[in-house]
């Protein structure tokens, strides 16, 4: 099959790990989606995959903890200077500021201490903000699910659902003018787009009033209980309003283009020869075997949703992890960006493995 | 030096891309019945569900509103992240900021024109010897829980900060020269030094409430987050905090210099200024500082907008070109690479001849500065100092050509200065990436060295700090946020200042090491009489500038926006033309009125949480409904789709 859009990962807006390897984690050559994985016939067949999928898994969380101690020291920067410029400081502060840290330690000490905690859950203290990493990012991971999880839900549905339509109807006006929609607004910034919303449906123009928060997660007016969450949601549509619109035509493109390599099938043919409504050809024959690399998508999709998406998070004030992230590099506050690099790597290979899992039992030739 | 302000560097969104239409996407036709679609389906509203049930539990509701309906809020917009709320460990300006508001200090500085005067002590005074200071402390401060505020306080403070190493995090360098702090009164606190120190007046240091503070075992991981409201006080008292998401406090009504006329102030988080002002145009917010100034754009747009006043003032800081002298250690070891050229005084001065500090104002900050002159900016009238005409390095390229021939670098066949050893005069300037400004003043630099004949590479980094304190740099964009008590910016161009080993850190700015100036800056700290010490000031800026190795090309005015209809006015410092964020004081905040309701029906109080709440809910109201709405719909194809193929 072709995927048109080859740009995966960090779409539009969003700030996340390197782009993730398509879902044959442990393999990391990247094989095309459609070709699903070799599964050896029989139940032990099946278990030795499932067993040598999740050792892959591991061993790529091994390799993101250690990687992750030492990419972040390599970028030019030292905490200690970053934090303490501009101010007035004794050379005792300073000096005492590393022993706090820990940076005073030889870096292969800082190593073992690191991998020795980190192997335990723990990350440390973050540099700037003097709190427990792990509550830090708690205190930001559910905003960030709440904004990109949502946006996740509505452009995969929005996308699969105008991606088959326009394939189906494939040259048509409706083709056509969907496909060039989502392309454009794929290739709009997200922050731009943001912007403009905010400008349009937050403060108003001419006759039309402002409809929403021009920012941030609550108006913390103390609302309680179901207040709260309308609140929550009050502020919550435009960003996710920005993200879907830049993100479903990835979903869209993947699933227009598989659904057109089956257009051909014969196994279509037979189905409209059985007297099938054009519609039930569709949805039950053509669709079904046009999913997976869809299904692929969306799991490198689901996996970066918890690197949040940084521009759109800046633009509205969100305080999840894309921000977090973002000030956390720039100090660069290193066990929290640690931390941060492990759990953004840690859940692309938790969906890559899952959708290596989910495979078989998709698409039942593959367990043939 | 590197970071201006302790401002982090703002995301990148720079309004350049062309307009695209933008029209509602139509789904075609509805959809449902796809077996694995409607797994897909399920599979989304569980994942819906797992995130709302995430969000839930972690974000429990805040806790109702104390205020009534008739409080007055005061919202301003903010940007930076509170690093911590402990004044043993926060160092950035939002959190010095807060602090100011939520604890006194031993002294404040008066808006009119930044002298000390009583704060949490009424009266200060120096033994004979200059060793021995004695504050009176006020009696009529209580805490917020009830108790005296007392001398025994601020002793506990400072002591602390000497004995453990973890409170003097923040402030550390405050309590240095201090030999013993005691309190042998609840109005008496006397502060013994090892050295004169002419500074005492302006110890930036908040007084903290020693029944609640001394319990605390390790003040490194205490981030005075966790029990609201936070005892303090000042004239604010902090009620509750959101990461990120709001800071509030209320009006301390028993304070001793008199009640803010706002009920409550709220710190507001708005991540992108252009989000800020917008905000600001819709009512939400009151007050938008932009961060470190709204951009000339921002500003002309309010200017026109109704209900809202722009504040421009002189701002604190200076914006300057620092030269490397040779990075050395204090035993004198070299290190870094700085031009060897730069050594010559001629070749700096021949520089600084040819810098157009007027166009640099009117081109780059569009009038939003003030030309530069002394190292201190004129806000600060006491210490202000200007060149006199004979002393000036003006506009003047001609002369600096004729200054780089009197170096020995001549203009060579292809218009290139050139040394005698033959190699032409190549430069490098180190630039924050970040910053617009230094891209911009880059350009024109290269322009006009360029037509001396002298090369010029403008080397922008992320994070210039590496290359700051190795020394391998030859110019750099340098600024700093100035003190009403300028002893700190002085501080950082002496010997003293120097790293112990080579690059390492170290308080100097670019490495400076001048005995006159040196002698100068000694005698200013142990002169305790005001008009003798900034006479001293003066001859060490004086001093500073005839060095040439610091160069001061403007100083950026504060630009900040508030609406009228919220706010009616507000005291800025200083007071005839001044800034209102970061002022050292709580005077904006503390004076601030509200505007009152009779004009024009508009609401009196900040108009964000009482109508955007009403809207809000109509808003999700209706959202809710059109998705009740949507999901009957697609219930209904369902269901007629299914009788369909039945048959």
């Amino acid at each position: 099959m072709t995927v048109e859009l080859t740009k995966s990962g960090g779409g539009p807006g969003s700030l996340g790990p390197p782009p993730p390897p398509p879902p044959s984690s442990s393999g990391g050559s990247g094989h095309q989606a459609s070709q699903a994985p070799r599964i050896p016939h029989g139940y032990h067949g099946y278990l030795r995959y499932v067993a040598g999928k999740l050792a892959g898994a591991a061993i790529s969380l091994l390799a993101v903890l250690v990687t992750s101690f030492f990419l972040f020291r390599m970028i030019p920067g030292d905490p200690v200077k970053q934090m303490t410029g501009g101010r007035q400081m004794s050379t005792e502060q300073i000096e005492s500021l590393r022993r706090q840290f820990g940076l005073d330690q030889p870096l292969w000490q800082q190593f073992t201490d690191y991998c020795a905690s980190a192997l335990t859950g723990d990350f440390g203290t973050s540099f700037q903000f003097r709190a427990p990493v792990i509550d830090k990012i708690t205190e930001a991971l559910p905003a960030t699910l709440l904004l990109t999880g949502t946006a996740f839900v509505l452009y995969t549905l929005i996308g699969i659902w105008i991606g088959s339509r326009a394939a189906w109807r494939r040259g048509r006006f409706g083709d056509r003018f969907h496909t060039a929609f989502a392309l454009t607004l794929y290739s709009v910034p997200s922050f731009w787009l943001g912007l403009l919303l905010i400008v349009t449906l937050s403060v108003g123009v001419g006759p039309l009033p402002g409809l929403f928060p021009t920012g941030g997660m609550e108006s913390g007016g103390g609302e309680s209980g179901f207040a709260y969450v309308l609140d929550v949601a009050h502020h919550l549509t435009l960003p996710v309003i920005t993200l879907v619109a830049v993100e479903y035509a990835r979903t869209l493109l993947v699933m227009r283009s598989s659904l057109l390599d089956e257009m051909g099938g014969d196994y279509l043919t037979t189905a409209r020869a059985k007297g099938l409504r054009d519609d039930l050809v569709r949805r039950r024959h053509a669709v079904p075997n046009a999913l997976l690399p869809t299904v692929t998508l969306l799991f490198v999709n689901l996996g970066n949703t918890v690197a949040g998406a940084i521009l759109v998070e800046t633009v509205f004030s969100w305080p999840g992890l894309g921000g977090l992230f973002y000030q956390a590099l720039s100090v660069p506050d290193l066990p929290l960006v640690q931390a941060l690099f492990v759990l953004f790597a840690a859940s692309v290979i938790l969906m890559n493995t899952l959708a290596d899992l989910v495979y078989p039992l998709l698409d039942p030739r593959v367990s043939r | 030096m590197a970071t201006r302000d302790q401002h982090p560097p703002a995301p990148p969104t720079a309004l350049t891309t062309p307009a695209t239409p933008a029209k509602p996407a139509t789904p075609a036709t509805p959809t449902p019945r796809l077996t694995r679609l409607r797994l897909l389906l399920a599979s989304g509203a569980a994942a819906l569900g797992l995130t709302a049930a995430l969000t839930t539990p972690l974000n429990p509701a805040p806790p109702p509103a104390q205020a009534d309906d008739s409080a007055t809020t005061l919202t301003v917009a903010v940007a930076q992240s509170v690093d911590s709320l402990s004044p043993f460990l926060a160092v950035r300006l939002v959190s010095t900021s807060i602090h100011r508001l939520m604890y006194d200090y031993l002294t404040n500085y008066d808006a009119k024109d930044n002298t000390a005067i009583p704060g949490f002590a009424t009266a200060w005074e120096p033994s004979p010897d200059k060793l021995t200071w004695t504050y009176t402390i006020r009696d009529d401060s209580q805490w917020s829980d009830g108790k005296q505020a007392t001398a025994a306080d601020a002793a506990w403070t400072f002591q602390t900060m000497m004995d453990d190493e973890g409170a003097a995090t923040a402030n550390g360098s405050f309590v240095s020269n201090f030999k013993k702090v005691s309190a042998p009164s609840p109005d008496k606190l006397v502060v013994e030094l090892k050295k004169p120190q002419a500074t005492m007046a302006a110890l930036d240091v908040p007084i903290l409430p020693q029944h609640i503070w001394e319990g605390i075992d390790d003040f490194t991981k205490f981030n005075n987050d966790k029990k609201f409201p936070i005892v303090g006080n000042g004239p604010f008292i902090l009620t509750d905090y959101k990461v990120d998401s709001f800071v509030k406090l209320k009006a301390n009504k028993d304070f001793w210099r008199g009640a803010p006329a706002f009920d409550e102030l709220v710190f507001r988080y708005y991540k992108d200024q252009d989000a800020a002002v917008a905000a600001l145009r819709k009512g939400e917010v009151s007050f938008v500082s932009g961060q470190p100034a709204l951009t000339p754009a921002q500003a002309k747009s309010l200017k026109q907008a109704d209900n809202i006043a722009v504040n421009e003032g002189p701002g604190r800081r200076f914006f300057a070109l620092a030269v490397n002298p040779g990075a050395r250690t204090k035993d004198g070891e070299e290190f870094g690479d700085g031009h060897p050229a730069l050594l010559d005084q001629n070749v700096r001065h021949a520089l600084f001849h040819a810098v157009d500090r007027e166009t640099i104002v009117d081109k780059v900050f569009q009038g939003h500065a003030v030309e530069g002159a002394g190292y201190i900016p004129p806000r600060f009238s006491d210490y202000f100092w200007e060149p006199s005409p004979q002393q000036k390095i003006a506009y003047d390229p001609k002369r600096a050509a004729t200054l780089l021939d009197k170096a020995g670098y001549r203009v060579d066949g292809q218009g290139k200065r050139v040394g005698e050893d033959g190699k032409p005069l190549d430069l490098r300037i180190l630039c924050h990436a970040t910053d617009p400004n230094d891209k911009a003043i880059g350009k024109y630099l290269q322009e006009w060295w360029g037509e001396l004949g002298i090369g010029l590479k403008v080397d922008c980094r992320d994070d210039v700090s590496k290359p700051w304190y190795d020394g391998e740099y030859d110019l750099a964009f340098d600024g700093w946020s100035v003190n009403p008590d300028p002893d700190f910016v002085l501080s950082i161009h002496t010997c003293d200042a120097l790293p112990t080993k080579a690059k390492s850190s170290a308080a100097t700015d670019n490495f400076i090491c001048d005995t006159r100036y040196d002698e100068l800056y000694r005698q200013q700290l142990a002169e305790y009489d005001p008009a003798k010490r900034a006479d001293l000031v003066k001859r060490m800026e004086s001093r500073l500038y005839d060095l040439g190795y610091m160069n001061v090309m403007a100083y950026p005015n504060a630009v900040e926006a508030y609406r009228t209809d919220h706010i009616k006015s507000i005291t800025t410092m200083p007071e005839d033309a001044g800034n209102i964020y970061g002022q050292d004081g709580y005077w904006s905040w503390w004076s601030a009125v509200p505007a009152t309701t009779d004009g024009g029906g508009q609401d009196g109080k900040s108009g964000s949480s009482g109508d955007s709440g009403n809207t809000g809910l109509v808003v999700g109201l209706t959202a809710v409904a059109a998705l009740v709405a949507v999901g009957g719909a697609l219930f209904a194809l369902r269901r007629r789709t299914t009788r369909e193929d039945r048959e």
